[in-house]
């Protein structure tokens, strides 16, 4: 299917919320039942819309989490001076109904045809879509090798942690803790930088692919970083949450 | 017709002590919002200017002669378009009358620009009799580059996108020609109290 | 505030322009840059959108909804798609 430009309006449609899954203390995962969804690929995002009784409006996009072939969830982290984050991960239930419209995104997709090696580069809530790209290359049996360089702020901040504690074979995930770390962490303790980079990533001549999301700042530093030890440009793909990542 | 979405609701409501001074529409935050139509510039102080005046004939103030000028302390409230309203935020500056009484009421229309390349668009009226300041400090510190440092324009009975960041000289002129926002849309006044934030308000 | 970039527009792309638009081309009319419209800075103070070149911060696009119109500023490109 790549490469193939499919026309398809974008429209807003209702979606039910099938079930909302604590992933840490202020993260949701919310699976929904989408009547019309004319399916996705790993990377893709959808937008969301919330109506409330008064007829405000507000408008987020959320990465999808699931791989293509599973049902759509979102992964929304709460944030303490959010508008919408908070309605999403403390309010709403199973059964609540959800406009949605998607998926949207052309450039900042995965698929095995790609290829790789794969460098992914989470920053905190970053690695929702980067998680969609990991099941896709699970559910497809592509063995490109994968290295997920991982930056949250705390071990118990880190979302998806058991699924990520045991890797597909030819998966290695790296974890930076950049704010405490557990005792007796012998890992990254540190915002990613060119250093860690230098150690952990594929070098230039692997020709890899490496996929970059998560907050502004992180994404600047680490694909300047990349660009700087040899990868192309066009070979660095990233996606920039707002220092907020979205409220 | 969308579906209402249950439970959800909008931000804040307000509180009822603060009617009097909160225009329709808005509500009191503590924040200070950081809204930028593009990246913030950093002027190097020992290059900065300002000038006020019609093209050609301005009058133009070094930071160090800009700093010399007779300034105030003002408290004053904000509403921003999008419906955050401060209250009782402290700024240091020099009024406009001081930099317009310098420069000449060369025009009944002013076109402030910016570093950047923003501009907005004010009647001269509403620059003059105490209404308006070139700000370089808030809160007792150097105003803040995220929030128009060195200095920016503040007019706090305007919608807040009046009060220009990053400020480099005030245009006089004969007409009101929109700038940057009202050329989108948005009122060519913008008055809080009477709600004017589009065209057409 | 901080740039997001061009991923984070796609709906509203998508709505003005009909299609998905954030692999698309775009050109510069300022410096000549090209990047792909992900790769674009895109600014959302609230009172609108608005798209610079990563190279030279000049505005490339435009985008204000008021009351359910938008207006579409495209004058800053010189080539899209």
């Amino acid at each position: 299917m790549a490469g193939t430009a499919v026309r398809r309006r974008l429209t807003w449609q209702v979606a039910r919320v099938s079930a909302v899954t604590a992933e840490t203390a202020s993260v949701r995962t919310l699976t929904l039942e989408v009547p019309d969804w004319p399916g996705h690929r790993a990377g893709q995002h959808l937008d969301i819309r919330l109506t409330g009784e008064d007829g405000y409006v507000a408008e987020r996009s959320y990465s999808i989490a699931s791989a293509p072939g599973e049902p759509v969830a979102i992964t929304v982290e709460r944030l303490d001076d959010g508008e919408v984050s908070p309605y999403l991960t403390g309010e709403l239930r199973a059964g609540d109904e959800l406009e949605l419209r998607g998926p949207v995104g052309g450039y900042f997709v995965w698929e095995p045809g790609d290829g790789g090696p794969l460098l992914l580069l989470a920053g905190g809530s970053g690695i929702v879509p980067l998680r969609s790209v990991l099941r896709h290359r699970g559910r497809t049996g592509s063995t490109v090798p994968v290295r997920l360089v991982y930056s949250s702020r705390t071990l118990a901040e880190v979302i998806y942690r058991a699924e990520l504690d045991r890797p597909a074979s030819g998966v290695e995930v790296i974890y930076t803790l950049t704010r405490s770390q557990p005792p007796g962490w012998s890992g990254y303790a540190r915002r990613a930088d060119a250093a860690l980079l230098a150690e952990v990533a594929w070098p230039a001549a692997a020709m890899p692919l490496a996929y970059v999301c998560g907050p502004t700042s992180f994404v600047e530093v680490v694909s300047q970083a990349l660009v700087q030890s040899g990868y192309p440009p066009e070979r660095v793909k990233t996606e920039r949450f707002g220092a907020t990542g979205g409220t | 017709m969308s579906p209402v979405s249950r439970g959800f609701h909008r931000r804040r409501q307000e509180p009822a002590e603060n009617a009097g001074r909160v225009p329709p529409g808005q509500y009191v935050t503590k924040d200070f919002p950081v809204l930028s139509a593009g990246p913030t510039p950093h002027a190097a102080l020992d290059r900065w200017t300002l000038s006020v005046g019609r093209l050609g004939r301005q009058k133009t103030w070094s930071w160090a002669e800009f700093r010399a000028l007779p300034t105030q302390d003002v408290t004053v409230d904000i509403h921003c378009v999008t419906k955050w309203s401060k209250l009782d935020t402290a700024w240091q500056g020099v009024s406009v009358d001081t930099l317009l009484e310098a420069a000449g009421h060369d025009g009944p229309f002013a076109l402030a620009h910016c570093d950047g390349g923003y501009t907005t668009n004010v009647p001269v009226a509403d620059l003059t009799g105490g209404q308006a300041w070139v700000a370089y400090g808030y809160d007792g510190q150097p105003l803040a580059a995220e929030h128009g440092g060195p200095a920016r324009l503040l007019v706090p009975h305007l919608y807040f996108w009046k009060s220009a960041k990053w400020v480099r000289s005030l245009e006089l002129r004969d007409t009101n020609d929109p700038g940057f926002w009202e050329n989108y849309g948005y009122h060519l006044y913008g008055d809080p109290w009477r709600e004017q934030r589009y065209a057409g308000d | 505030m901080e740039a997001v970039d061009g991923n984070a527009i796609g709906g509203l792309l998508w709505e003005v322009f009909g299609t998905e638009m954030t692999d698309a081309a775009s050109v510069c009319g300022s410096c000549g840059a090209a990047r792909l419209v992900a790769e674009l800075a895109v600014y959302r103070p609230a009172l609108g959108t608005v798209v610079r070149c990563r190279s030279c911060d000049s505005v490339l696009m435009v985008f204000v909804t008021i009351h359910d119109r938008t207006c579409v500023d495209l004058l800053g490109l010189a080539a899209l798609g």
